[in-house]
């Protein structure tokens, strides 16, 4: 039945459900870990200081903002040892600072992030009790509708559009205390993997300016690797966060599709989309889930039920008895030579730690790209219809036309706001919806989609959780495939199942290729609404990367390729 | 668009070669509080674009959230329409570009509708039946609403400018259509209008919609062809259907009837010619009688469905489906037998009240102690005049049932005559206070005194002996000129037949 019987019954629930997040609790656990534990010694290092413990003085503190873990962040500001007005600024000097060379922002709100803060600050002094990252500022993506903000989609058909209203996790986000920075770049209307189909430019990856920093949710991830901010809201429909996060050296995670509201997210194809977190560890990714995850009633999709333990998950970090799912038809074959040695280094890295690692198979995925190309088309050729220039965005006149009909105008508008690849996409779209062509299509495609969902129900079946790598390449150049739809497709071979399964992914660093460097990404998928084991494994990962590497992956980066703010 | 006139042939000789075909699509506007899919109220003639919100104005991002009230007022609707009704449905796309559709895709429901294969008895003037078979009844919303400025037509061709009223966008629509209405022949316009206006009174019962066509909350779309009349002998359905046009919003019952039979004499005329019928839409002007080509339409119109990702599945429990089934209220057609029989009234008296659509407002007067008779001269009387020269709706006028009951109630105790009960409905009307406040006020009472009476009459009689002469003659019917005279003389005021009865003991 209809969702809104329930909205009352819903909206208790859903207020139940964030209120779980104690914060007196939390914010015990996370200042402790702000001032002992592994997480201090990777911030030492990427610093490149060689003291291997510090005393918690406000000045070095000060220094170090930008660079500590989301939840030391929330320790820190907890415990009253920085404001959230001071690493608000911290962060936007650091934007100020580099983000001309990394351009992972379209827009900066200054003013809105430091009132944001200054309100925290506030109500911290009058002794409120808090939300867990209450103060830690974030980017969000710039698919996400800000009140008051403008918001573009990466598209020229929106720009300069203020929105009247948040999207829910926007909403969510302020709700928790979290300044909003800014909004950052990605592919128009989320169509790409590089970032060079925005109609802002593309952004570039900290790790190596001249490369893409992944799409569509690049500016998100850049952001977060080259320390403009320590969250970040992405989307993903295809692997929108988790390639990104795996070409830039970041944590991406695609929840269960349900599990955060699609309310206020420019549509792209609405049965795939999911909003999730972008981060640097795997327990931030968890406290910022906790944050915007959870039932909306704005959207009928949406689960209801509570978020998974994603956080209490994060902390066990303990995959012994676990049952890890090798893909055979998405083991690194064929792969970059680098991103397939990290990956069975990862996976023998698992066994090490004591899962147990078995073989699956899903003989569907090799159709997945292909139905994934007209589902997600279908979608977008009529959720991108309402850009018209009737009511908002863009509008031009057709040329050597005096009095054009509004047929003409729609058509003259829609030509100059979008860009190539949408267009291809809405032609592709309209073509695979049309009557005659649509079973052999789109209704093919959907077949092909609950072939991949039994092909995950069977794995499910053997393992807990399944591991693939997350993309094909490292970073690759700009300009190298953007003359290339088909190999630019490509890079989401491994992420595009989840999508149409409705099922959780993540994506984690998992080393450098040897071949050129690059940070390369493990990805980790579980059955739906199951997100907690990903951060179980995730978490438990990443710690054994650490310790192999000697710090977080992230910390490899050469100078982070831009220069110092500080 | 063409503005010439179209050649008709007369309507005997179109259905004397032609078997006429229909189908009907009624959308029904549904009285809920808020729209389909977001929590704007639905109200008629408020400020443009002042119930409008990021869902209903198609705003990037927004997602739509199913109203219960109306997939339940829905159900409603198809149980009543003996539908089978779906136990597992979806909304669906209709993707087409128009300025006033805010998504430029209609949420609708395609090939999976709420309630499907009913059907509907509607009673004819002569009081045969008609069935007509439902194919299915679904939801959808409401588009915004364009006013086109300037131009000769008031249609977008030709408009300076264009305004859009985004208000109607969302509002709960439920669509119902007919299957291939035949065999109604030259009965054709009468069985369609009969049928709008069974359903409009189906819907009226069930308290969903306020069907007002005259303000477009119950719209009319007819498709009319002629196929050749099979011959002696042969079997009729065996001939394939005629290529149709769809007349759009066809706006009154009268209309209904009109346009159809239009439409039936215009096809013929091309047909006649050897020409074939162009698959259009047309529009009806009620100011001409005509209807005159809209766009080209084709069963290749693409509206690429496809099943609407942003809402989940609409399964309604086979308890809720019963539980409303059991909340129906009692067939129109069966009440009326009912209560033509409670009150008595002969068929044409009957009719004449359904026509002035005054069954409610009767049945509320009746309860209110009014007697049937009464309460009927009133409302298809006085007050459908009154309406109808001020162009308004009887349930509009702005007298309640129980004020007619009280104004038949002092008519029956004679405290009024009917040209004084006239006066205090203007009172009334006038805003004066209930009647009889109104009554007091204007000092309207029958004269009860027998005494004033009495005197009156002598001093009539008196003053016009030639004329009482008659009446003592045995002309009885002379008695109503000293009648007229006793008024007068008592300001109107008095009992006429209690004058009659004295001024007739005292000659005769
Ligand atoms: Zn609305």
């Amino acid at each position: 039945m209809p969702r809104r019987l329930r909205r009352s019954a819903l909206q208790c629930r859903a207020s139940s459900t964030r209120s779980e997040n104690n914060p007196a609790e939390c914010s015990a656990r996370t200042s402790l870990s702000f001032f002992a534990g592994p997480r201090k010694e990777s911030t030492d290092k990427v610093l490149g200081d060689t003291e291997t413990s510090f005393e918690p003085q406000k000045v070095r503190i000060l220094t170090d903002i930008i660079r500590q873990s989301a939840a030391d962040l929330a320790g820190a500001l907890a415990s009253k040892q920085i404001s959230a007005v001071e690493a608000t600024q911290a962060h936007l000097d650091r934007i100020a600072a580099v983000d001309d060379d990394v351009h992972a922002f379209l827009q900066v709100d200054r003013d809105g992030a430091l009132a944001a803060a200054s309100e925290v600050d506030r109500r911290r002094a009058a002794g409120e009790s808090l939300p867990t990252l209450a103060g830690v500022p974030i980017a969000v993506k710039d698919i996400a509708t800000t009140r008051g903000l403008v918001t573009t989609a990466g598209s020229k058909m929106l720009e300069g559009w203020v929105p009247p209203y948040d999207a829910t996790i926007v909403t969510r986000l302020r709700e928790a205390g979290m300044p909003i920075l800014g909004k950052t770049n990605m592919d128009e209307f989320a169509m790409g993997s590089s970032t060079e189909h925005s109609a802002y430019g593309p952004s570039h990856n900290p790790w190596d300016l001249e490369r893409i920093p992944g799409g569509s949710g690049g500016g998100s991830s850049a952001a977060v690797a080259a320390f403009e901010a320590p969250l970040a809201i992405g989307t993903d429909t295809g692997g929108s966060i988790r390639q990104p996060a795996a070409v830039t050296g970041t944590v991406g995670i695609k929840p269960t599709y349900g599990g955060v509201s699609r309310y206020g997210l420019v549509a792209l194809a609405s049965s795939l989309d999911q909003a999730g977190p972008c981060s640097r560890s795997v327990l931030d990714a968890a406290l910022l889930h906790e944050v915007i995850g959870g039932h909306d009633p704005m959207d009928s999709t949406s689960i209801d039920a509570p978020v998974p333990p994603v956080v209490e998950a994060a902390r066990r970090a303990d995959v012994k008895g676990m049952r890890v799912g090798l893909v055979k038809e998405i083991s690194g074959e064929g792969f970059q030579p680098g991103v397939k040695a990290r990956f069975d280094e990862s996976v023998q890295l698992l066994t090490e730690l004591g899962a147990e690692v078995v073989e699956v198979s899903c003989p569907s995925f090799e159709k997945g790209l292909a139905a994934y190309y007209l589902i997600l088309p279908s979608e977008a050729s009529s959720n991108l219809a309402r850009f018209d220039a009737m009511r908002y965005g863009l509008r031009v006149g057709p040329k050597g036309i005096e009095r054009p009909s509004a047929e003409q105008v729609m058509a003259a508008s829609r030509d100059a706001g979008f860009g190539d690849e949408v267009k291809r996409r809405i032609i592709l779209g309209t073509y695979a919806l049309s009557s005659g062509y649509y079973d052999a299509y789109y209704g093919q495609a959907q077949k092909v989609r609950t072939l991949i969902a039994r092909d995950f129900n069977a794995a499910f079946e053997q393992a807990d959780v399944l591991v693939t790598p997350t993309a094909p390449t490292t970073a690759f150049k700009i300009g190298e495939k953007i003359d290339d739809p088909m190999a630019m497709y490509l890079n989401d071979v491994a992420t595009i199942p989840a999508n149409l399964a409705g099922i959780p992914g993540m994506s984690i660093p998992n080393g450098l290729a040897d071949e050129d460097g690059l940070p390369s990404g493990m990805q980790f998928l579980a059955p739906a609404t199951k997100d907690e084991r990903l951060y179980q494994v995730g978490a438990a990962l990443e710690a054994a990367l650490n310790e192999r590497w000697g710090a977080p992956i992230l910390s490899k980066a050469p100078a982070l390729a831009v220069k110092e703010s500080i | 668009m063409t503005t010439t006139t179209d050649a008709v042939v007369g309507y005997d000789d179109a259905i004397a070669r032609f078997d006429p075909v229909m189908g009907l699509e009624v959308h029904v506007e549904l009285n809920t509080a808020t729209k389909m899919f977001c929590g704007c109220a639905t109200v008629f003639g408020a400020e443009p674009n002042t119930h409008v919100c990021p869902v209903c104005l198609g705003l990037p991002g927004a997602l739509p959230v199913v109203n219960r009230t109306a997939v339940e007022s829905a159900i409603r609707i198809g149980l009543a329409l003996n539908c089978s009704i779906a136990d597992w449905c979806r909304f669906a796309r209709k993707n087409y570009f128009y300025p006033d559709m805010p998504k430029n895709f209609q949420t609708s429901q395609y090939d999976e509708p709420i309630a499907f294969e009913g059907y509907l008895d509607v009673e004819l003037d002569d009081g045969s039946t008609y069935r007509v078979d439902i194919e299915r009844a679904h939801m959808e919303e409401d588009t915004g609403k364009s006013l086109h400025v300037g131009g000769a037509t008031g249609r977008i061709q030709g408009a300076e400018y264009s305004l859009v009223d985004f208000n109607r966008a969302g509002i709960p629509l439920i669509e119902i259509v007919t299957k291939p209405l035949t065999g109604a022949g030259e009965r054709a316009p009468e069985v369609a209008r009969a049928y709008v206006s069974a359903l409009r009174d189906l819907v009226k019962a069930l308290g969903v919609s306020d069907v007002r066509m005259e303000q477009g909350s119950m719209r009319c779309d007819a498709n009319v062809s002629l196929r050749a009349k099979a011959g002696d002998g042969g079997d009729q359905n065996a001939v394939p259907l005629g290529t149709r046009t769809e007349t759009k919003n066809v706006n009154s019952l009268r209309s209904v009837e009109r346009a159809i039979h239009y439409e039936i004499c215009r096809h013929a005329a091309v047909l006649d010619s050897g020409a074939s019928i162009l698959q259009e839409t047309r529009h009806w002007h009620e100011d001409t009688g005509a209807t005159t080509s809209g766009r080209p339409k084709s069963d290749a119109d693409d509206y690429r469905y496809f099943p609407e990702p942003d809402l989940v599945p609409v399964a309604p429990a086979a308890e809720l489906v019963e539980q409303l089934r059991e909340s129906l209220p009692e067939p129109p057609a069966k009440r009326r037998k009912r209560l033509q029989a409670d009150w008595g009234y002969s068929d044409l008296e009957m009719r004449d009240v359904i026509n002035a659509g005054a069954i409610d407002l009767i049945e509320q007067t009746v309860a209110n102690g009014a007697t049937a008779a009464g309460a009927r001269k009133w409302w298809t009387g006085e007050l459908a005049r009154r309406a109808n020269n001020e162009g308004k709706a009887l349930e509009d006028f702005g007298v309640t049932t129980a004020d007619i009951a009280a104004l038949d109630g002092m008519v029956r105790d004679g405290r009024l005559n009917d040209s004084m009960a006239r006066q205090v409905l203007d009172g009334v009307l006038a805003g004066e206070g209930r009647p009889t406040q109104v009554a007091d006020a204007r000092g309207l009472e029958l004269v009860q005194d027998d005494g004033a009476l009495e005197a009156a009459v002598d001093k009539v009689i008196a003053g016009n002996e030639a004329v009482a002469d008659k009446v003592r003659a045995g002309k009885l019917n002379a008695a109503g000129a000293l009648i007229g005279q006793v008024m007068k003389e008592l300001k109107g005021q008095a009992d006429a037949a209690k004058a009659r009865e004295m001024i007739l003991a005292k000659l005769t």
